[in-house]
């Protein structure tokens, strides 16, 4: 296996597979975990993907941003569709009727369209057991839309329809964990991964593709253009989120989990929250009702990934 | 499997036509009055008699998504459904065609909710007329299993590459018993070779599938559409001609019934054709010029074929088996008025919408239905639609 996090950068492939040219906005974190996954899959992949953010920048009739076989179809169904394309080839190759080659089937959509709209297709095909790969990028809203609030947008923060006013804090309900529920499929490989530790995403994403059977990886991805930051500081951001304990990156293989970052020092949630103007309108005390929750949510990892 | 003769079920039949037809993938969702296909699919993969992933899957909107993808990869691919299911699979359904998928479906007609029925009539398969598939109609238990493939061949067709629905009436053929003619197995590989797509999905040559257009481009990509659907037309006719040559069955997009002579006629699609005929022929021993026209095939409509067979009759009494509220009548009156609209010889149409979510229509009523409609013809009531037998 690849050992993308003990190599150097140096070393990683030079070749890209989800080319550049593409419409994402400046500093798109999104962007660059959909060319860091198709980087680490390599070119024997076919990708299904949903409508969205990072379709709507790559495909533009009649250019495209993709060097492998690419399917869009919608917005709820790329899990579906990609199942359908594995059980078509697995169905062709044992009769003989295409030759055998190991394929990549991979399905991505962005967190709209794994936590709400696409839930029960993308839990019928990992509870299918297809030998496949589901990708969330989560930027936590619609951003494609327009910034409105997902059931993954975090407490707290203001979008277009969860705006933050005189009688509102904005989001009102918790981030949706959408790592543990496909966790709950009893599926083999389950990972949260950002774009801000790129070797450690690769090398999850590859360990998912070497997994047979259905494997889940969740993205944190950074939209500059959503959270209200700069878009130079989109990658700082992503640390942020991983350092404050926000989203921590983990792997659950087999059902026993494992912490793949522990932050060296473990910054105050105030420190990632500030400055993102998403959650500008937030009071000292809401502030502390978050990092309760993170302090909560990110020992329940711990205690996971300690038991023996 | 030889040729032989049997007593079956259709949905059998049919489930049985699709094995032979070798699939590679079967995308299944309970709905009645379909469900006795797919689960008898189910019995011959678990079996070992056909070598297919069975895909039982979350909802009829995954199960035309994962036939979405599994014909993209270039497997052949069957799926089908009836009402609700349609409904739900509606968006990926119009995706789908738009996207040219070979995909073939068994659309057992059942009305739609609500008040929930799950008997017959054709109110879904109305909801997605224009969706830019292939309709057949089928009427008894022969012509389903044999458009089985029929609609594999012409699906796969490089000309046509769109998906196929043959559309057969839920419970009045699903679950009837009748004389089936099986085809040998040599016999349908020598008609439905294996299917070899031109631009599959594949990491050896990688295509993007399913971009979005912009204003500037989206009206050209409707009108390759709408090519697409109305050049499938010469090769649906060579694939109903090829099976002909082959079984002596030929199928053709409108069928007549002693309506040469005729100076009116019934007009049907699906399974009424057949009690159509019967009451036909008492009516004739009466003294009575009438006829019966089927249409076969709905999408691409043949307009020419219709044309030619009613030009000069006196007029048409159409049975629909759906409403359009608040419109002008059932949809295929619809049509056949703008088909005929301004047209020399046209007959008048007098339109009955009958026969709703599986009330039946006895030969009694057809009867009913044909003299009052010669009489409605004569006296110029031909506005409009009656829905029959309506009560209270
Ligand atoms: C059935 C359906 N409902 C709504 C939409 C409109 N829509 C397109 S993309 C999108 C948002 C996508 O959000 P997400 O999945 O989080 O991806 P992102 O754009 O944030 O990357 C929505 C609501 C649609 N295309 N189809
Ligand atoms: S809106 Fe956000 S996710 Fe979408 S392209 Fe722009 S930066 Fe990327
Ligand atoms: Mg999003």
């Amino acid at each position: 296996m690849d050992r993308f996090s003990v190599f150097s950068a140096r070393l990683v492939d030079k070749s890209e597979n989800f080319t550049s040219g593409h419409r994402a906005c400046q500093g798109c974190a999104e962007a660059l975990a959909v060319r860091l996954v198709m980087k680490a899959l390599g070119r024997d992949t076919i990708v299904a993907m949903s409508t969205g953010c990072m379709e709507i920048i790559s495909s533009p009739l009649p250019l495209t941003s993709w060097k492998v076989p690419w399917i869009h179809n919608a917005f709820e169904n790329s899990a579906a569709v990609i199942s359908g394309c594995e059980s078509g080839m697995k169905a062709m190759m044992r009769k003989g009727k295409l030759p055998a080659k190991k394929i990549n089937f991979v399905g991505m959509g962005g967190d709209g369209a794994t936590a709400d709209i696409g839930m029960g297709a993308l839990s019928g095909a990992l509870e299918r057991g297809h030998d496949m790969i589901y990708v969330c990028y989560d930027n936590e809203a619609y951003m494609n839309t327009g910034i409105q609030r997902s059931s993954s947008t975090p407490f707290g923060a203001s979008t277009t329809t969860s705006p933050a006013g005189k009688a509102s804090m904005g989001q009102h309900t918790r981030k949706k964990n959408m790592a543990q529920i496909a966790v709950a499929h009893n599926i083999p490989y389950v990972a949260t991964a950002c774009s801000s530790f790129p070797f450690d995403l690769m090398e999850k994403v590859k360990r998912a593709s070497e997994t047979p059977g259905a494997a889940y990886v969740h993205i944190l991805s950074v939209c500059p253009t959503g959270w209200r930051i700069q878009p130079h500081d989109a990658i700082k951001y992503g640390r942020l989120a991983v350092d404050a304990c926000v989203f921590p990156l983990y792997e659950v293989v087999n059902g026993k989990y494992s912490l793949t970052y522990r932050p060296q020092r473990i910054i105050p949630v105030k420190e990632y929250l500030g400055g993102q103007g998403r959650f500008r309108h937030l009071t000292e005390k809401q502030v502390e009702q978050i990092q309760a929750f993170v302090d909560t949510d990110y020992q329940k990892i711990v205690k996971l990934s300690d038991e023996v | 499997m030889g040729k032989v003769r049997k007593g079956v079920e259709v949905s059998i039949a049919m489930a049985d036509a699709v094995a032979q037809a070798d699939v590679d993938v079967i995308a299944a969702y309970p709905i009645t009055p379909q469900t006795h296909i797919v689960e008898h699919l189910a019995d011959i993969v678990a079996n070992g008699e056909l070598d297919a992933e069975f895909v039982p899957v979350d909802s009829e909107h995954s199960a035309m998504s994962v036939c979405c993808g599994s014909a993209a990869v270039g497997a052949r691919t069957f799926t089908s459904t009836s009402s609700q299911g349609l409904a739900l699979m509606s968006e990926i359904f119009f995706i789908s065609a738009a996207m040219r998928l070979p995909i073939v479906m068994a659309l057992a007609n059942r009305s739609l909710s609500s008040p929930l029925s799950i008997w017959n009539d054709h109110g879904d398969v109305m909801m997605v007329r224009d969706a830019g598939w292939i309709h057949v109609f089928v009427e008894n238990g022969q012509e389903s299993y044999d458009n089985v493939f029929c609609a594999f061949r012409m699906a796969e067709d490089p000309n046509v590459m769109l998906p196929v629905a043959v559309n057969l009436d839920g419970f009045i053929l699903t679950h009837m018993i009748e004389p089936v003619e099986y085809e040998d197995d040599e016999l349908i590989r020598q008609y439905l070779p294996e299917f070899k797509m031109k631009h599959a999905l594949h990491p050896d040559k990688p295509v993007s599938m399913g971009c979005f257009g912009m204003p500037e481009i989206y009206t050209e990509t409707q009108m390759h559409r709408e090519d697409g659907v109305t050049n499938s037309y010469p090769h649906i006719l060579k694939a109903w001609e090829e099976w002909g040559k082959l079984t002596g069955r030929y199928y053709h997009p409108i069928e007549t019934y002693r309506a040469d002579d005729a100076e009116y006629c019934i007009v049907t699609m699906g399974s009424y054709g057949e009690t159509a005929m019967e009451v036909v022929d008492a009516l004739r021993e009466e003294g009575e010029k009438v006829g019966v026209v089927k249409i076969r095939l709905w999408r691409p409509f043949p307009f020419d074929e219709f044309r030619r067979a009613v030009l000069g009759k006196k007029s048409l009494i159409v049975i629909d088996r759906a409403l359009s509220f608040g419109g002008p009548g059932g949809p295929v009156a619809l049509e056949l008025r703008s088909a005929l609209y301004k047209k020399e010889g046209a007959p008048t149409i007098v339109n009955y919408i009958a026969g709703l979510a599986g009330r039946d229509v006895s030969r009694k009523d057809f009867r009913h239905i044909i003299l009052e409609g010669k009489e409605k013809a004569a006296s110029g009531d031909t506005e409009g639609f009656t829905l029959y037998g309506l009560r209270g």
